[in-house]
Formats: structure tokens, sequence, C-alpha cells
């Protein structure tokens, strides 16, 4: 069952059993709601911008191991990057998710975010990965959101 | 005599393999495989009877007719409905609830009026009577549950009053597997003048069903979850209950007599009908009811009580770290549907192990997202049986979870 492991990599699994940044900000300056309706999985998002850079980041909520360790891996890549940097990555990854076999991707700005990589052969799963990503997007743009994968 | 081995024989399907494991199909509460039987049934009425009914006075038209009513025979002896005008073909069980809500419920339920359901019902037996009692300002309450699963039938008597005008609940349970009392509320529900409606798209393709001893007013269900097609449901209607109902959708097929200004209605049951009906599909049906005529309908629910006692015996014996099987523990009240919840794997990520061993499996909240909170947990895992599986698919599942739990605690060996 070699291919499984093609998704859930030992640093997911990692990811999954001790997230990173999981809890909460004392004074957030943007947060957002995500919610995956179809499986229950829900992430809140809170970040600290200060002059157009994450200077911190955490989330919450509960998920399945690939919806809850993108979040993780993503708060990690986050801090210190520019809001501008940031919205780049998401249309990165959303790009290496949703890509068809063969087509390509920006692996150098994605980093240690291509390990999950794997995702984009399982259809079911791709709203797990993306998810934070979405609320992420949704944090910058308006603030305070509840976004829905569906 | 009931043989697995050759029923399985019938189901093309069956032999499919995926990722290279023999196909476990385990997600029969959303809908069923199909026999060569019924798949033969609609290639034979597109290549020899294809037609539009009740209309043509050619050959074709009146051999086409004849089928269609022929089937719609087959499923009302099915549920031994007292005529086959009470019974009306729709899309699924979803539009034959929307049915009763809209042409009965329009009609028949008022401000302050009380609708009675359970709290396990399916999104399809509670949405269309939400919007309902919104649009009425009547109330809605629900029969409480007990931990096991079942309903308190101790508070339904205090439930039924004077002001209720409809109990409406799910027949077998698809998230719990629980099978509920209908005669039993159905008697109470008419001490009071209420009607009863029983949503039966998970009872009619597993237990012998019959409207006239369950004494139901309404009976709801769907052709895919009993061999059947997809595109092709039914209702049935009580006779003086049907004949003071207005038509749900209008035009072609469903009229009488037409002017200019007005017209008048056809008979039962094509009153109900408007349009081109799905011919083909009905036909089919028809087909998937004499495959479990066949069988018996006795015999299906013997082999499934079979398989529910045998599989409730290994989730209980295998050591599956705190695993949580939702739903009543005899089998005499339940069918072969189960929820479990396995605390420190997310059904998501169990649902894709399983299925790279060939086990197919629901995860999330199976259309009932209020029980599936209630039980305190976002989402489940359910493995349903239809008369197809066998004991052995059972310990396919057990292992396949224990070995996914084993993995998710441990990674790759
Ligand atoms: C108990 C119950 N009621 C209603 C429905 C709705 O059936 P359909 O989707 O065929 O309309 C289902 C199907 O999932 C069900 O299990």
């Amino acid at each position: 069952m070699h291919d499984l492991e093609d998704l859930y990599q030992e640093i997911v699994m990692d990811h999954n059993r001790r997230p990173r940044n999981f809890g909460e900000l004392e004074d957030p300056t943007a947060t957002a709601d995500g919610f995956n309706p179809l499986c229950g999985d829900q992430v809140t998002l809170q970040l600290f911008l200060e002059d157009g850079v994450v200077s911190d980041v955490a989330f919450n909520g509960v998920g399945c191991a690939i919806s809850k360790s993108s979040a993780s891996m993503m708060t990690e890549e986050l801090k210190g990057k520019t809001v501008e940097h940031a919205e780049k990555l998401f249309e990165a990854f959303r790009k290496m998710i949703t890509r068809a076999p063969g087509e390509s991707y920006d692996s150098e700005l994605l980093g240690d975010l291509e390990i999950l990589k794997g995702v984009s052969q399982y259809p079911a799963r791709i709203k797990c990965a993306t998810l934070a990503w979405h609320t992420l997007h949704s944090a910058i743009q308006d603030g305070n959101e509840v976004v829905s994968t569906e | 005599m009931f043989d697995v081995e050759k029923i399985r024989l019938d189901f093309p399907i069956l032999t499919k393999e995926i990722f290279g494991k023999p196909l476990v199909y385990l997600d029969n509460a959303a809908t069923s495989q199909k026999p060569r039987q019924v798949i033969d049934a609609l290639v034979e009425y597109y290549e020899n009877f294809n037609a539009n009914v009740h209309r043509g006075v050619h050959t074709l038209s009146m051999e086409a007719t004849d089928r269609y009513e022929e089937a719609r025979e087959k499923v009302s002896s099915f549920i031994n409905s007292e005529s086959s005008d009470l019974v009306i073909w729709t899309r699924n069980a979803s539009e034959s609830l929307n049915l009763v809500a809209y042409s009965w419920g329009e009609k028949n339920v008022h401000e302050g009026d009380e609708i009675l359901l359970t709290p396990m019902e399916h999104h399809s037996n509670l949405v269309p009577w939400q919007e309902l009692a919104r649009r009425k300002n009547a109330v809605i309450k629900f029969i409480p549950m007990l931990e096991n699963g079942t309903l308190d039938m101790d508070r339904v008597k205090e439930l039924i009053t004077e002001r209720t005008v409809l109990v409406s609940a799910v027949h077998m349970s698809n998230a719990l597997g629980t099978i509920n009392p209908i005669k039993e509320l159905a008697e109470e529900a008419h001490k009071l003048g209420a009607k009863i409606l029983v949503d039966g798209a998970q009872s009619v393709p597993h237990m012998p069903t019959d409207v006239q001893e369950l004494n139901c007013d309404f009976l709801a269900f769907s052709g895919h979850k009993m061999l059947g097609p997809t595109g092709i449901g039914a209702l049935y209607v009580k006779e003086e209950i049907l004949e003071s109902m207005e038509p749900f959708l209008t035009g072609g097929e469903m009229v009488l007599e037409v002017s200019y200004e007005k017209a008048s209605w056809a008979d039962l049951p094509m009153k109900f009908e408007a349009g081109t009906p799905n011919i083909a599909d009905s036909i089919a049906l028809g087909s998937a009811v004499d495959y479990l005529n066949a069988l018996g309908m006795g015999n299906v629910r013997e082999h499934e009580k079979d398989m529910t006692a045998y599989a409730l015996d290994r989730f209980r014996k295998a050591d599956l770290e705190g695993l949580d099987l939702f739903g009543p523990d005899d089998p005499n009240i339940r069918g072969g549907v189960f929820s479990f919840n396995t605390p420190d794997v997310h059904p998501h990520d169990l649902g894709t192990f399983l299925d790279r061993i060939g086990i197919a499996v629901r995860t999330g909240h199976h259309c009932a997202m209020p029980l599936v909170r209630s039980l305190g947990v976002a989402a489940t895992s359910r493995a349903s049986f239809y008369l197809y599986n066998t004991k052995k698919e059972v310990d396919i599942l057990v292992d396949g979870v224990t070995e996914a739990l084993r993995y998710f605690r441990d990674g790759p060996k």
C-alpha cells in the first residue's frame, strides 16, 4: 500500500499529531473561520499583522489529518512573511493541489509546503488541504469572514 | 434458498477491483448496486419499447404504457397498497416528501399546528417540514431519543396532542440503523386525528413493507436504494387523503380538460404526475421488485439480521482503541447500518485508508447533521450492508479498521 504514503508522509502525520501554532492569539488583527460542510471540518485562523507583515499567526478547530497538517504547515510558513507573499503562496499552493497530472507549479516558492503535493491525486481530499488557505485568503481580504469550501 | 454467493453473480459491479483489491461495497445506505436483470430491463426498454406513454394510438406507445403501468402494479403489491392508483411516481424519496409537504401540507397545516418528527430524520424528512412550518407559523417537535439510539416511546403520548396534524418518522435510520416502531406511532397519531408519514427510504429495500398493516397515511421511498435505477421513486398515499390533495406540479399528462382559462385534473394517480414520466427507470424498478420478490423480503431481512448480529459481535470483540459504535445493539430493531467514531482517526482519513484496500464506506454527516452533532462528533464513518454482502466482508471491514487505526498511530510498517 505504498501509494498511501504519498498522502500521509511522515511529516504530515507529525503535524497532525503535534500541530504547530495551535491555539489562540491575544489580540489578533484579522480573524476568519473556514468550514467544510461535507465532512464537518472547521478551522479558525487568527493573524497579527504589523506593517503588512504576518508577525504572528494561530489556528484552531477540528479536522482530518490533511486539513490539520495543512493548516499547521501553513502557519509555520507564514510567520514573518508579507501579506503579498502570503497571497502568492495561496495561489501557488492551490495550483499545486488542484493541478492536472503533469502540470507544473512553483515548487521553489512553496518550499516545505510541497510535501502536500500528493493530495492532488486524491480528488476527495483537495478541500481538506485547501481549507486553511482559503480561510487565510479571506482573513487577509476581509478581516472577519466565514468561508465555506462549498 | 438464500445463497449469497449465487446472488453476487447477478451483480456485474461486484467483480470490480479497486486499487487491485476486490471491491467491498459497504455504502448501500447511499445507493445499492444493480443486478443484471435491472440493467437488462433498461436496455430492453430502449431497444424494443421506447415510446411516450398514455398518448399514442400506435402499438409501440401502447406497449410502453402497458409495461410502465405493470411496473406500478408491481411496486404497489410490493408494499401491499390497496390499489396501484395510490402509488405516485417521483424522482426519489426526497421528491415524495416534498410532494406531501406542498400538496397536503399547504392545505392542512395551519398556524400553531404541530408536526412531530424524530431526531434521527434525514435532511429530506426534516427540511421540507421546517420550510412548511416557517410558511405557516406551525411548530415542529421532536420525540426524544434514548442513549441507545431508539425513540423514547414513553414520551410519545404526551407529545401527540390535539394540535398535532402530522407525525413523520423514518422507518429505518440511515445513520444509526434503528428500526422505529411505526405501527405504534401510527396508532398514537390516529387516536388524536393526526396523520402519519413514513420515510421508507431505508426500510422498503431491506424488510417486508405492508402499508395496510402499518396503517400509515403516506410512505415515501427511492428506487435506487432497492436495486433499481436512480431517478425513480414513489409515494404511497391513503385513498381518502390522496383524493383530497391538490396537484403538486401541473402541465401535460395530469389534466382532464383544459381551456385557455382553466383546467381540470386527471384521475389518480396521474393527477400527480405532470409531464412525460421516467418511463425506462420505472420499468426497471419493476424488475428490481421482481428480483427482490424472487428472493423474498423476509429472507432478505433475515440475512441482514444475521449479518448485523455478526458485525455487532465482531466490532465488540476487535481491539479498536475506543471505537464508538452508535445505534441499538439488538439486531431485531436494527438494520445493517454501522456508524462509528474513532477518537484518534478522523473519518475522512479512515475512509481514504479503507478505499485503498477496496472498501467503500461513507464518511461525514450522512445527511443527518443535527443527529450526528448530537452524538458529539463532527462526522462518523458508516458501513451499510445489503443482500449481497457476506460475513467475510464484515471481517475485511473490521480488520481494515484495525489496520487503519494502527497506521495512523504508528505510521506505515
Ligand atoms: C432515511 C432516508 N430518507 C430519505 C433519503 C433521501 O433519499 P433520496 O436521496 O433518494 O431522495 C435517504 C437517502 O439517503 C434516506 O436514507
